[in-house]
Order: structure tokens, then sequence, then C-alpha cells
């Protein structure tokens, strides 16, 4: 099997470091065989074997700056026509989304339909951002599709062998509420339910870090790196 | 349900830890990397760094000193201690803190924390407040720079209300009276400040026991807690902490 290559997008929102880190930790410690690269070129994105978008930020911003940066095009060719793997992290993954309403209204990629509203401050107590660590729970419905069930390939180690919920470290002030029950793979509680963990196909979204959520999110991407779709 | 942070905070000079945990095990003390390695895995649930670097020049090592950690241990890290300039907080960002505290400087200038949030979210912009008793006698708390020893007559609780409009992201509150005593936070202090902004509050200042970690969250209202020496000199471990928590009945991770 030929080595392959992990592209991280540099769009100018937020800091890759810690992600690429992340993934060139857990590539060596797995003896997975992965380039992990850092790049705003959109001949990069057309030759990556995985995608990786990450975020920090507005909504508005990051799409923007997406957008100039003339990544979109390659993005939907790699991704939607391609079926490449595809990790959206924190923000990249609210990208998903039709739409934000962060600042005003902003067109997401509308890859995973639904829009990104602003938690809600149900209790005064409850602290927004949403900061810190928090359990995901993997959605269970009934006659679930394969990519919903938390026999999901990436997210198979997102639940302890003891059905006990891991914990992963979220940072956001808004959260992604999909239009249809069958996208969402993790949900959070925070006064309210949070949409943790996005998918369909080929496409995954995390609203945490796996890149800060300790062991439990390295085991994450290191299924993302296995993952065949 | 969200967790309780426990952070446990390091004191860096010129890139070497010279306040941490202190084991027979450890090879090298000073090592920022290995001591981050053995607070995560501990279950610390975030890292603090407090660069006490005296010289200008010392400055630049703690970015290498992040780039290093945040190259091998995968959890949230704060870095602190002289930040006054928003290619230093790119700088710390880039090189993996996920967050920066600012202290002095949000005092000199309020609007360089706006500035800040708005170059760089206010996800990572913590504002550090020093804060004790009034130094006229009058209610209430005052900030204080200079490591407590000035005060600016600054009322804490509507400075952190302040700081919260500017776009601060977390609240870092030392209760500079009992900061070093061992006799716990100050609680009336950290409720107030707490109860009255939205983002997070960090209690740090005066922990001796693991009693007061709780009390931090269940009586000061604290959405993280943050110590140093009971965890450096072995006193308790993170485990216990979390123990002491859950016991009262504060979620943990």
């Amino acid at each position: 099997m030929a080595k392959e290559t992990l592209l991280i997008i540099d769009y100018g929102s937020g800091n890759l470091r810690s992600v690429a880190k992340a993934f060139e930790y857990k590539a060596h410690e797995d003896h997975i065989d992965c380039d992990v690269i850092v790049s705003d070129r959109p001949e990069d994105i057309r030759k990556a074997d995985r995608v990786v978008l990450p975020g920090q930020g507005a909504f508005g911003d990051c799409k923007d700056n997406l957008e100039r940066s003339g990544l979109i095009a390659p993005l939907e060719e790699a991704v939607l026509k391609k079926s490449v793997p595809f990790l959206g992290i924190c923000v990249g993954m609210q990208l998903l989304a039709t739409r934000g309403v962060e600042h005003g209204v902003y067109a997401g990629l509308n890859w995973i339909p639904g829009q990104v509203i602003p938690i809600v401050q149900t209790t005064p107590s409850l602290k927004i951002p949403h900061m810190g660590w928090n359990e995901v729970v993997m959605a269970h419905y009934e006659g679930a599709s394969p990519e919903q069930d938390n026999a999901h390939f990436v997210l198979r180690s997102a639940e302890s062998s003891n059905g006990e919920a891991k914990h992963y470290y979220f940072v956001h002030s808004y959260m992604f509420q999909c239009e249809y029950d069958h996208h969402i793979l993790g949900m959070s509680e925070y006064g309210q339910s949070v949409t943790a963990i996005v998918g369909r196909d080929n496409i995954l979204g995390v609203q945490f870090h796996p890149e800060k959520s300790a062991s439990a999110g390295l085991e994450l991407l290191s299924g993302f790196m296995k993952w065949r779709p | 349900m969200l967790k309780t942070r426990i952070i446990p905070c390091l004191d860096i000079d010129k890139g070497r830890v010279v306040k941490g945990v202190n084991f027979v095990d450890i090879v090298d003390a000073g090592d920022p990397v290995e001591q981050a390695k053995i607070y995560n895995k501990a279950g610390a649930d975030e890292l603090c760094f407090l660069d006490i670097t005296a010289t200008h020049e010392g400055r630049d090592t703690i970015i290498h000193m992040v780039e290093d950690v945040a190259a091998e241990v995968f959890i949230p890290l704060t870095v602190g201690g002289g930040i006054s300039t928003i290619p230093h907080i790119r700088n710390l960002l880039n090189a993996g803190a996920d967050k920066v505290s600012i202290n002095s400087a949000a005092v000199k200038n309020p609007d360089f924390v706006r500035k800040a949030a708005e170059k760089c979210g206010s996800q990572c912009i913590v504002v550090a407040i020093d804060a004790k008793a009034k130094e006229d006698g009058s209610e209430g708390w005052e900030i204080f720079t200079h490591g407590g020893r000035k005060g600016t007559g600054i009322d804490a609780v509507e400075w952190a209300v302040k700081m919260a409009e500017y776009g601060a992201g977390e609240i870092l509150l030392t209760s500079m009276d009992r900061d070093g005593t061992k006799q716990g936070f100050n609680l009336p202090l950290t409720r107030a400040v707490s109860d009255a902004v939205r983002i997070p509050v960090i209690a740090s200042g005066g922990v001796g026991n693991l009693q007061h970690l709780v009390e931090g969250v269940t009586e000061g209202h604290a959405s993280a807690v943050l110590a140093a020496s009971i965890f450096h000199f072995g006193e308790y471990t993170i485990a216990e902490a979390k123990g002491a928590m859950n016991k009262a009945g504060v979620p943990i991770r």
C-alpha cells in the first residue's frame, strides 16, 4: 500500500500546528504510513488521500477565508466527487452546515444540511462559551443507518468497551443544528442537547478538539487515518 | 455534562520548570515536556504555564517550550506572564498554546484585551485578575498588580464584567490575600466574580487541601480550579483531587 497523504487545510483560521502534531504523533505511535502536510494550495487538495478542515474564530470569517483562498472548488471535487475521507474540526465542522448566524448570516458548504446557531443560555449559571471536557454520547436510533450507528469505523473508539461515554475537549459558543437526525452521530449535554459529531458517507465533523482531547481524541484521529469509507 | 477542570500551574523561568512536580522517579524535574507528560498521564484537564522570566531576552524561550510540549502532550495549554503584544500572542498560539493569559497589560490598557480577542478570538484570551480586599478598607475587592504589591483602585467584580465585555473568553481569578497561605480560595470574591460574568472563571490562590478545591466550585461557583504547590510537592495527586470532587458531587472527567 502506497504511503498516504493527509492534508490539513491552512486557510488562515487558527492554529494548525497542534492538529498536525497530533496526527503525526498518532501515525508514528500506531505505525500508520501517512504523511501529514499543512497547505493552502489547491493542487495539494487534489492530490491528498485525506482532508482535514480545522477552524477557529467566527463562522463568517472562516468561510470568507476559505473562499478567498480559492479552496472551495478543489475541496468539493475531492470530498464530494472523489469521496476522499474528510474530517472537520470545530468551526471546520460547523462550516459543513447550510448556514451560520454568527455576526450575520453566512452560507456554509451545505454538505450536511443544518444551521449553526448560538448556544442558548438556559440558566443564568450556564457559562458561554461551552469550554472544557464533556461526554459525547453516540447516537442510537431505531433503524439507524450504518454511518450513524456507533459501529462507525472512526467512532468505534469514541465509546469505551464498558459502554461509558468518553470525554472530549470543547470550546465553542455556537452549535450545529442538523436538519436531519440521521446526520447526528454524537451528542453532548450542556443545558441543552449539543451536536458533537455529524457525518454522512465519507464526511465526518466533530465540534470538539480531538487534538486536545488526550488519548480519547488521539484514538479518534487514528481511526480517521485508517478509515476507508 | 460538562466537567469541572483541575488545572496544575507550572512556573517557568527561561524555558525551565522552576516550580513543578517533584517526584523521585523524574529524570529532569526542570524539563517542561516531562512535567507536562506526568500531569497529562495523571489526568490533569489542562495545564497552565506561568512565565516568570524577568529578562526580555529570555522571553523567546517560552515559545520553544510551548512547541516542545504541544508536540507531545495533547491537552489544552494556557500560557501567561508578561504578555503585552498581539505578535507575542500569535507566536504562542502558533507554537501550540490554546490560550494566553493577560494580566498587567490589561490593566494598563484594557483595549489590548479587545484587540487581542478581535484578532485571535475570545476563546484563547484569558484575563488574569489578581484581587484582594480593598486597601482603603471599604467593601469589596480591588485589582492589584506587581505580584500583589500595587493597588489600582479598580473594583475586581466591575473589572471582570468589563473584561468579559471586551471579549475575554475566561477569567483566571487569583485571591492575592490567600495566595501561598494554604487557607483556601477567597470564596466570597470567587463567587462574586463567577456570578457576575457569563464566561468561565478559574479559581486560584490559597489551595492547601482538597476540600479547598471542592469549595471553589460548590461555594465559589468556579468552572475550574487551579493549583500549584499541593500537586508539585506530592501532597495530593490529581486523582485524589478528582476523588474528593466526585465525593462532593462535583462532576469530573
